[in-house]
């Protein structure tokens, strides 16, 4: 994606759109990523309430995996996890 | 109708933000700012003002609740000195990146320390990388002006930067001389209606995001749209000032040449201290010596260019400094005049004073002493040393 120069971006560091922070990839940062074994996974959740960014997608009540755009790698997921199916790789 | 009455420098300014009639002022007494605030307080008491008045336990707090209420659209005012401004220092400069036009009275005082409460310019030479505009007034008359003038660069919307402005401690901020109050009537036709120059936090239609995060992918480009509201500035300000001429019969500029069509040697100085040099020229000039001054009102952008033109035509040039950089190259103000200097196709010897550091007092002799080695030197086309300090004791 090409950024905009100085003279195209709202001055004083204004954001002048709600909820553009998804449109920033904060997954460039990771240095380890999460990766989920679905043949363990008990769907208990407890990840997508620990994730600080959201990240955990889950549908129909089931861990589906991660949004890699914003996962920044913290490996709370993989910690919290009880049946250790979350494994940080490099 | 205007109206001539004796107020101190600080009661002036305090004058002119009751005519302002700011929608906050969030601020912090110390002195010698205090009598600014204080005043102003009791306009706010008395129902001369509208102002929502904030008075705040510290100045970072009063910076604070400067930056939150200029960003809900708010027209918003503070004042300051010294160590009131240092504390305040991590805001400054959040202020004026978020580009919010705040307009800030500082009574010069020395920077702590040793501790001391009279006047130098240390404390706002500090802050002159901070990204705000500064000017600097010569009297209680000017202060006020200059407080008026303020809101119109801070607020026009090629600028949309804070401003400070100074005024010597003690020395105008305290003493009485008669000053001229335009009428308020005027002062509001000038100032105008408040209308925000960005989105505001307020307006719930159009949400917007003030201090995010900014990285190394944004922040350099918000960097350099200050630099260019910087250089919008030094053309802008001039036109401000010309229309405030116009509608008030005065004849502001961003920097003053007094005496200086045929002049040989020149002073350059800053704030009250031209007021006395001024006096120091009348004088010499009845001997005949062609001597002449400048006087940088505008500090913050600075005024290159004029300065380049006015010593152009000089052989040598004291620059009077009244704050020390600790650089070993003399003051800040010597440093910008040299500096803008070197593109000049005549370079005059530029050399520099140091002066009343901590409120030390400067006489008319001590200036008439400069003038007479300014006069030598350019006779011996040599000056005996760059960095010189008047008054201290060896």
């Amino acid at each position: 994606m090409s950024k905009k120069g100085w003279k195209e971006i709202p001055i004083g560091g204004l954001i002048d759109e709600a909820g553009s922070a998804k449109a920033y990839d904060t997954g460039s940062w990771r240095t380890f990523k999460p990766v989920v074994d679905k043949a363990k996974c008990i769907n208990c959740l407890q990840c997508w309430i620990y994730c600080p960014d959201s990240s955990v997608i889950v549908k129909d009540q089931k861990m589906e995996g991660f949004d890699y755009d914003h996962c920044k790698g913290c490996g709370i997921c993989a910690s919290i996890c009880p049946v250790k199916c979350i494994k940080m790789e490099k | 109708m205007a109206k001539m009455i004796p107020l101190t420098g600080d009661q002036a300014v305090a004058e002119a933000m009751r005519q302002i009639d700011p929608d906050v002022v969030a601020a912090y007494p110390i002195t010698p700012q205090t009598e600014i605030v204080m005043t102003f307080s009791q306009f706010a008491a008395d129902g001369r003002v509208k102002t929502e008045l904030i008075p705040v336990e510290s100045e970072h707090s009063a910076m604070s609740a400067c930056v939150g209420s200029a960003a809900a659209g708010a027209r918003t005012m503070t004042a300051t000195s010294a160590n009131g401004l240092a504390l305040m220092w991590e805001i400054v400069y959040i202020a004026s990146s978020t580009r919010l036009p705040i307009v800030m009275p500082v009574v010069n005082r020395a920077l702590s320390g040793p501790i001391n409460i009279h006047c130098d310019h240390s404390d706002t030479m500090g802050a002159r990388d901070s990204g705000w505009i500064q000017i600097y007034a010569e009297s209680g008359q000017e202060a006020y002006e200059y407080t008026i003038l303020a809101i119109r660069i801070a607020e026009s919307s090629d600028i949309l930067l804070p401003v400070m402005v100074c005024q010597d401690g003690f020395i105008t901020s305290h003493s009485v001389e008669g000053v001229e109050l335009f009428d308020d009537k005027l002062v509001k036709d000038f100032i105008g209606e408040y209308k925000p120059g960005m989105p505001t936090l307020l307006d719930t239609d159009n949400p917007v995001t003030y201090g995010p995060l900014d990285l190394q992918d944004f922040y350099f480009e918000h960097k350099r749209q200050q630099s260019e509201a910087m250089k919008n500035a030094i053309d802008v300000i001039p036109k401000i000032m010309d229309e405030f001429n116009k509608k008030f019969g005065r004849s502001h500029s961003i920097i003053e040449e007094y005496n200086m069509d045929d002049a040989e040697v020149a002073i350059v100085v800053m704030s009250s201290t031209a007021g006395t040099a001024k006096t120091v020229v009348d004088d010499l000039r009845k001997e005949g010596l062609k001597v002449g001054l400048v006087r940088p009102c505008l500090f913050r952008p600075f005024p290159a260019q004029k300065i380049v033109d006015a010593l152009s035509k000089v052989k040598v040039v004291a620059v009077l400094d009244r704050a020390e950089s600790f650089s070993n190259c003399g003051g800040p103000l010597y440093n910008d005049i040299r500096a803008a200097m070197y593109d000049a196709k005549n370079k005059p010897i530029i050399t520099d004073y140091i002066f009343g550091l901590g409120g030390r007092d400067i006489f008319p002799k001590d200036i008439a002493d400069v003038y007479r080695e300014l006069i030598k030197a350019a006779g011996e086309n040599k000056v005996k040393q760059n960095i010189n300090y008047i008054g201290v004791r060896e």
